[in-house]
């Protein structure tokens, strides 16, 4: 279908320590005992999307994804990894492989998006409308643990922070107006309203960073904008602002394609079918703008931008923070259980001490034991690990290779590989770094742990 | 079949006087006499000589109400018969079935597709030295491709399908029966127009004839072209291909499926490439249509945009467009439908060991193309041959749509004289041309713009007319009996015209002629000779399609007005929205 994927996979992610680290980018960080990249490549695979390219950042972080995605996916997917710097952000991470890119379309897919929308659906309302680029909207999650409102201050006011202003046509077709983050005023251009008359501004919808982008459009806006930094932040407003006034370039590419294929026809014959063919459709604002009163088209130059906003069962949301990794954990075993992908299923059922209840919405990775008279609800633990007895695991993220001591009490809380857990430690609301040994009978409550660097 | 059926055939006389059955008009003769003389429509008796016969005739066939003829000088086919009431224009009663069969029907390009693109396709991306330092891609996972990787490494625009070669085979022999079939769906456009290569010679000129004028090259042309294009076929592809073979066969109007027949309608779900909901409360007399829930069929067309893999973008997204309305009318989606046609034969390459006249007839389903393609010598080069099947794409547009529409403009034009009050219905592309044009020669003329919900079609066309300085009113068709008092002419596009002298167009437009008959205005038919059809038709509500309820329950952006909220599911509400 002519398009080209790029997966956006991030490398260390400041808003996931200390669950994130070195030796595990934030592409590897298990989401029910499975790398969230897993999720976004499984997915991709199955709209028969095979050839990809995954952009990581950092040379360490890449090697580490590669080597885990020839594992995963031999035989079945055909993955380029691009190692880019880090601190670059999306948008350069884009620049940096944008000469690898020569389909007509770009696909461009955050690899820490948890989702069911089919890839297909936003590359067919972008094909559609022919727009310059078409971003995927879902509504916000709901956010925090079902049971009591335990999530911390600091969540909140995270989660404020994500919220979009989206302004949208009345046909929801089209994207007139996007901001990232809740200003005091929101500068809307008056062209734009002008034209459509109509805008319908939203603040339950979220940007699933899922874009298509027209090829030729993207690398020239990277090209010149070299300030550039991020997508969503950058180059995404400056389309959408742009997009009755868009600067000839980006139009300039499609026709010039349309007349080397019509050299035969002459050129009235063109202006005639084009005519045919414009009259056919309704128009959207952005033909009815770009007319002259007179009715003849004029100079003005247009782009369209397109949404595609996931039906509201659908399930769509992207790991950028704690609280949403907590959520995709508890959503992925639960409501949303059809995202796992087959090679996920437990392997040989783990060790079970007497008296030990699992409950339901868990999942206990291959080859982990436990001890007596343990409970464990809404939880996940990992591979290859030792639980003592008498340990209580609620809401819980348990990575691989943990050594949990007796009588601990872990309640919605992280905790990474390799961690130790002494007997009689109390977390709550706590996330435990990688290798980090909590000595025994100690209590924390909404700490982040991790070891220091040296 | 099932007993329903049965029930409604005896009925079915009945029925259609439901339509628009105008008792013998009182008053005849508004044109000359002489002009009812009219030698060229002999095949319908009940349409010869209206004037006397009508009355009496109405209880032999209540179908064929006699319209009356005013033919002036040969051009102007007139009022319609009553066997044409309110018909969907035929390429948007297409929107619903094309995409189902789209995988199929237009033209198939799978295997092997490699680009021919300048991008130098050998290139591989992680030994590539590039320009920008900064990444380098590593292959780290690669599905086994027989033939060489670093062809592939290019990028998307390279899809190199492993399996395709292996599978092509068995995989066209399964589809090719639902090709066939989804040809004769969606490919209208296409057919009409191969027919009409058959009377090219004869009517390349006149565009404009009336249907009568055209019977006899109808019945023999067709038919011979039909022939030897098939012998040609057929000679030279005997073995392996036998499209243009069933496509003789399917070239005989063919029995459209009757949905009330439910074991057909299982196998063509099966077929079907979107999933289609079939809607809960169908109303009885049209429930022989295609009656699926509305909205079901886009998303899901969508969601398999890329598992469709063998099709073409430029088809696809053609189709997308049928399904979602975005191009409407017969002129607007024959072309687009020819260009992402020509669009599939410049990227397509023969794959290897096989020759590009059989490959690419087995891809693309229009009767047009394929025969096109089953004429081509075998010695010519492929590119050659590409060319030479986009310059007879070229040739057909301008010729049947651009040429045909010009004369049709021209001889049109003489027909409107100053002070005359034009009316028409809906938005028709040649009538907006020949009043634009008129215009511009300066006469002075009204024109009535009648207009339907829910499309409103009218509305853009208005906008381009007043835009233009003509004076304008505009309408509803409510209203059409009223207006038509003033009204001097009635100007009409059509999306076919049958061999039996049906005209087939927007619904709606059978009342606003009946009416126009009525008021003993004459009614201008203006279709080109490319959408003429063989096809005999009587019933008139045989090939419409329903649209989607909510249109007319619901008025967008009045919300306050949506009275029937909440009554949708109902069980004693059916609601019907021909188009």
């Amino acid at each position: 279908m002519d398009f080209q994927v790029v997966v956006l996979a991030g490398g260390n992610s400041k808003n996931l320590t200390p669950l994130v680290s070195k030796e595990l980018p934030k592409p590897l960080l298990p989401v029910a005992n499975c790398p969230v990249l897993n999720y976004v490549l499984h997915q991709l695979e199955q709209s028969n999307l095979k050839d990809l390219i995954v952009v990581v950042e950092g040379e360490d972080a890449a090697l580490l994804v590669g080597a885990w995605i020839s594992g995963t996916f031999i035989d079945r997917l055909h993955v380029e990894i691009a190692a880019v710097p880090e601190d670059i952000g999306t948008a350069g991470a884009l620049r940096a492989i944008s000469h690898h890119l020569t389909a007509k379309d770009i696909l461009v897919v955050s690899g820490d998006l948890v989702s069911d929308v089919p890839p297909g659906a936003l590359a067919a309302t972008h094909r559609r409308h022919d727009a310059a680029v078409t971003t995927m909207l879902c509504s916000i999650p709901v956010s925090g643990p079902l049971e009591s409102g335990s999530s911390g201050g600091k969540d909140k006011a995270k989660k404020l922070g994500r919220y979009n202003i989206i302004g949208l046509d009345p046909s929801k077709q089209f994207l007139l107006h996007i901001a990232t983050e809740i200003e005091k005023d929101a500068r809307i251009s008056k062209r734009i309203l002008h034209a459509v008359g109509q805008m319908e501004m939203r603040s339950d919808l979220m940007d699933a960073h899922m874009y298509a982008f027209k090829r030729s459009v993207l690398q020239e806006v990277l090209d010149i904008k070299d300030t550039f930094q991020s997508l969503k932040e950058d180059v995404l407003p400056y389309l959408v602002r742009s997009q009755l006034k868009s600067e000839a370039l980006l139009n300039r590419t499609p026709q010039g394609e349309e007349n080397s294929n019509e050299k035969v026809s002459s050129q009235n014959n063109q202006a005639f079918i084009s005519r045919i063919l414009a009259n056919a459709s309704t128009p959207s604002f952005h033909g009815l703008y770009s007319e002259n009163p007179d009715g003849s088209s004029s100079t003005r130059k247009t782009h369209k931008c397109c949404v595609y906003i996931a039906s509201s069962s659908s399930y769509c949301v992207r790991l950028n923070s704690i609280q949403a990794f907590m959520d995709i954990n508890r959503d992925v075993t639960g409501d949303a259980d059809h995202l796992l992908s087959p090679n996920n299923i437990i392997g040989p059922s783990p060790k079970l001490g007497t008296k030990t209840t699992v409950g339901p919405n868990c999942r206990l990775g291959e080859g982990s034991e436990m001890g007596d008279k343990c409970q464990v609800k809404r939880s996940i633990i990992g591979r290859h690990c030792r639980i003592g007895s008498h340990v209580k695991a609620v809401n819980s993220v348990v990575m691989n290779h943990v050594t949990i001591g007796d009588g601990c009490i872990i309640q919605g809380s992280v905790i990474c590989s390799n961690v130790q857990l002494q007997e009689r430690v109390v977390l709550k609301d706590c996330q435990v770094g990688a290798g980090f040994v909590v000595t025994a009978g100690s209590e924390y409550k909404a700490e982040s742990l991790a070891k220091k660097e040296k | 079949m099932d007993p329903r059926r049965t029930a409604r055939t005896v009925s079915d006389p009945k029925v259609r006087q439901v339509g628009f059955f105008t008792p013998a008009p009182p008053e005849r003769s508004i044109s000359d006499p002489p002009r009812f003389q009219d030698p060229i429509q002999p095949p319908s008796p009940s349409s010869t000589q209206v004037n006397d016969q009508s009355p009496s005739g109405n209880s032999l066939s209540p179908v064929m109400i006699p319209p009356a003829h005013h033919h002036s000088d040969n051009f102007l086919r007139t009022a319609l018969q009553a066997t044409s009431p309110p018909k969907a224009f035929s390429y948007s009663a297409k929107t619903v079935t094309i995409p189902p069969e789209n995988e199929d029907v237009a033209s198939l390009f799978s295997p092997g597709r490699k680009v021919v693109s300048a991008k130098s396709p050998s290139s591989f991306p992680g030994v590539k030295a590039s320009s920008v330092p900064a990444s380098e891609l590593t292959t780290v996972s690669v599905v086994n491709l027989p033939p060489g990787i670093s062809e592939k490494a290019g990028g998307a625009s390279v899809e190199v399908q492993n399996d395709r070669p292996v599978s092509a085979k068995t995989l066209k022999e399964k589809t090719s029966k639902a090709e066939r079939r989804a040809l004769q769906e969606a490919q209208r456009a296409a057919k009409a127009a191969a027919k009409a290569e058959g009377t090219k010679a004869s009517s390349a000129a006149s565009k404009v004839v009336t249907s009568a004028n055209t019977k006899p090259s109808k019945a023999t042309k067709p038919s011979s072209q039909k022939n030897d294009g098939s012998q040609v076929a057929a000679s030279e592809k005997k073995g392996d291909d036998r499209a243009p073979e069933k496509d003789r066969k399917k070239d005989a109007p063919h029995p459209r499926m009757q949905y009330d027949d439910k074991s057909r309608v299982e196998k063509a779900k099966k077929r079907a490439v979107v999933k289609q909901t079939e809607a809960r409360n169908r109303v009885e007399l049209f429930r022989h249509l295609p009656q699926y829930e509305h909205g079901t069929q886009l998303p899901d067309l969508e969601t398999k945009f890329f598992e469709l893999d063998p099709m073409h973008p430029a088809v696809y997204k053609v189709g997308l467009q049928y399904l979602s309305g975005d191009i409407r009318g017969g002129n607007a989606r024959c072309i687009a439908m020819f260009q992402a046609f020509k669009e599939a034969i410049k990227d397509y390459s023969t794959p290897p060991e096989k020759t590009l006249i059989r490959d690419l007839t087995a891809r693309i389903s229009s009767y047009f193309l394929k025969n096109r393609i089953a004429k081509l010598p075998l010695a010519l080069s492929e590119s050659e041959a590409k060319s030479t099947l986009m310059l007879d794409i070229d040739r057909f547009i301008n010729e049947k749509i651009i040429l045909s529409e010009k004369v049709i403009v021209k001889h049109a034009v003489t027909k409107i004289r100053d002070g005359d009050v034009l009316l028409t219905y809906g938005a028709s592309s040649v009538v907006e041309m020949i009043l634009l044009h008129a215009h511009e020669l300066g006469k002075h003329f009204r024109v009535v713009v009648v207009d339907s919900r829910p499309k409103l079609e009218g509305q853009l066309l208005l906008r381009r007319l007043v835009r233009k300085g003509l004076s304008c009113t505009y309408t509803h068709v409510n209203a059409v009996s009223c207006i038509m008092q003033d009204v001097t002419r009635v100007f009409l596009g059509a999306s076919s015209v049958l061999s039996n002298g049906t005209v087939y167009s927007r619904v709606g437009t059978a009342c606003v002629a009946m009416v126009a008959h009525a008021f003993c205005v004459p009614v201008l038919v203006c279709c080109e000779a490319y959408k003429f059809h063989e096809r005999v038709q009587l019933d008139s509500i045989c090939f419409n399609e329903l649209g989607n309820p909510d249109a007319i329950s619901k008025v967008q952006g009045r919300e306050e007005i949506n009275y029937l909220d909440g009554f949708v599911n109902q069980e004693n509400l059916q609601l019907l929205n021909l188009m």
